[in-house]
């Protein structure tokens, strides 16, 4: 690059250094052909962007992650009672599978999710619907969610067991708990976010008040709530694994329980994997969800 | 004159007599007096602040904090200077929108024909451009075949050549409909180039009255449209013998 510089070919001595850079600069048209400036093309985004499929992308990460973690446990700097090898991780989440006791827990575990889901969905769109919506209900619901949710749920597992004993409805409890306030905080924000114009317009157009709340008001939240459900699905995992670790008979937290009286690391992470795995699909699941409702929002989806 | 298009002349398509609308007891609207016959285009025209949206809220029933008497029609429909599309809604759900019962798809086509905006019927409002929004958000209005047509600077946002083109659409509209239309604008030109009457809003009241008698369609270049676009602006303080010299 020259910009920086004088061009070369016309220095003029018998200047004094002052008024050299703007003696260059009035030289230049003369010399044009040397002072011309650098051309740097312009590449297409076309061009420029690499063929790989985005799901491929996205996968090398945690290929790349586990390939090292095989390199270690080969080389011995990672010892089998510290962390069992990914290869013989596969080999124990092979037997789990074949024995039907990996499906077994993962089933309970996941209808454990769903129901602490529905209800916290149930809950707290409800509870956000009425506080939105209702400036009474905003009175009356918002001020006692807003103490609750200062609580930190896991706290309440103790209480829980009292009240219903150690089989499922605790722990389903415990991950509607945790479900229904990130939800009821968004849907809510989203709701009290809606564009006051858009609002307006629809009563101009004599939408009823039944009629805003179905085709501006509701549509104009579902972001926040989709944010909320986001928010939510990763809690009720992380509700999940406490509401296991407690008392559990069955399901993936039960899993690892049983592995770590017996040292077993190499379940503890076929358990994690589960998890992981479990949450990955239900991100997957919400992003999807997002793609398919919010097309018609006018965001940057990124490159 | 547009006043014997279409309707009988029996009844105005908007009265209002006394009408008051303070803000924390300043009074933006001071006991205003204004009708509008139906058919007839008038152009609200004042200074920024001087109550002229407010009036249009007011006929628009979006502002009800008032005092005095205020009859609009039943059928009614408002363009805004922001298109205010839901962009949730692809454009022909947006120009159905709040019409009573279950209008057929047809029904929305046909609006948007007359706007010239059929091919972008399909289209999220995000990928229209300016110009095509407020298309799309006439065509909303009109759909609901209004007695009166309430417009806030619905040029406002437009580009130079995409504002002239809107409004020689919004005459064109006009003509063939034949509704009342209350063209709120801070644009002399504008104002002169559309209306049957301007009025000029100042103090809470209409200050100034102008009845545009020339011939349409109008020719911004004729001496007598210059003299009448001078005359509003002295009315609105813009000194125009400095722009003549």
């Amino acid at each position: 690059m020259s910009i920086s510089h004088a061009p070369p070919g016309s220095p003029e001595p018998d200047i004094s250094d002052i008024s050299k850079a703007d003696a260059s600069r009035h030289a230049s048209p003369d010399s044009a052909s040397s002072a011309s400036p650098d051309l740097v093309p312009i590449v297409p985004t076309s061009s420029r962007r690499t063929r790989v499929p985005r799901w491929l992308r996205r996968t090398t990460g945690p290929v790349l992650l586990l390939v090292l973690w095989q390199l270690l446990s080969a080389t011995g700097v990672l010892t089998a009672d510290v962390l069992a090898s990914p290869g013989r991780i596969a080999q124990v989440a092979g037997d789990l599978i074949a024995d039907g006791s990996l499906a077994d827990a993962m089933t309970t575990s996941l209808q454990r999710v769903a129901f602490g889901l529905l209800f916290g969905t149930l809950i707290g769109t409800g509870l956000a619907l009425v506080s939105g919506l209702f400036r009474i209900g905003e009175d009356v619901v918002d001020a006692p969610v807003q103490m609750l949710r200062t609580v930190p749920f896991v706290g309440l597992i103790p209480l829980f067991i009292i009240w219903f004993g150690i089989g499922e409805t605790p722990k389903i409890a415990i991950i509607t708990l945790g479900v229904t306030f990130p939800l009821y905080l968004n849907v809510y924000a989203g709701i009290r976010g809606v564009d006051s114009q858009l609002i307006e317009a629809g009563e101009s157009l004599g939408l009823s008040r039944w009629g805003l709340v179905r085709h501006v008001i509701l549509p104009g939240a579902l972001p926040g709530a989709m944010t909320g459900l986001r928010y939510s699905l990763g809690i009720s995992w992380l509700a999940l694994v406490f509401a296991e670790q407690v008392n559990a008979d069955s399901g993936i937290g039960f899993l690892m329980v049983q592995a770590r009286d017996f040292l077993r690391t190499d379940v503890i992470v076929v358990c994690l994997i589960v998890y992981a795995f479990l949450g990955l699909l239900a991100d997957f699941i919400v992003r999807s969800l997002e793609r398919l409702l919010l097309q018609w929002r006018p965001t940057f989806t990124g490159r | 004159m547009a006043t014997d298009v279409h309707r009988p002349v029996t009844t105005q398509a908007v009265r209002v007599e006394g009408l008051t609308r303070s803000f924390d007891d300043r009074a933006v609207i001071d006991n205003l007096q204004l009708d509008v016959q139906p058919g007839e285009f008038v152009a609200l025209l004042g200074r920024s602040g001087c109550g002229k949206s407010t009036l249009l809220r007011i006929l628009a029933g979006l502002d009800r904090d008032i005092e005095g008497t205020v009859l609009v029609p039943r059928r009614k429909a408002v363009a805004f200077q922001a298109p205010r599309l839901m962009p949730w809604k692809k454009v022909w759900r947006n120009v159905l929108l709040g019409l009573p019962g279950k209008p057929e798809r047809t029904v929305a086509d046909q609006a948007l024909e007359e706007v010239g905006l059929t091919h972008r019927s399909d289209a999220w409002p995000k990928t229209l451009s300016g110009g095509e929004a407020q298309r799309a958000s006439l065509a909303r209005a009109l759909v609901r075949e209004p007695d009166l047509l309430l417009l806030d600077e619905p040029f406002g946002a437009l580009d130079a050549l995409t504002r002239i083109k809107a409004q020689r659409l919004v005459g064109e509209l006009w003509q063939r409909r034949g509704c009342a239309v209350l063209l709120v604008t801070h644009d002399v030109e504008e104002a002169v180039l559309l209306a049957d009457r301007v009025l000029v809003m100042d103090d809470g009241i209409i200050a100034h009255e102008e009845h545009i008698d020339l011939d349409r369609p109008r020719d911004i270049t004729d001496p007598r449209f210059a003299e009448l676009r001078a005359g509003l602006l002295e009315r609105l303080g813009v000194d125009t013998a400095a722009e003549a010299a």
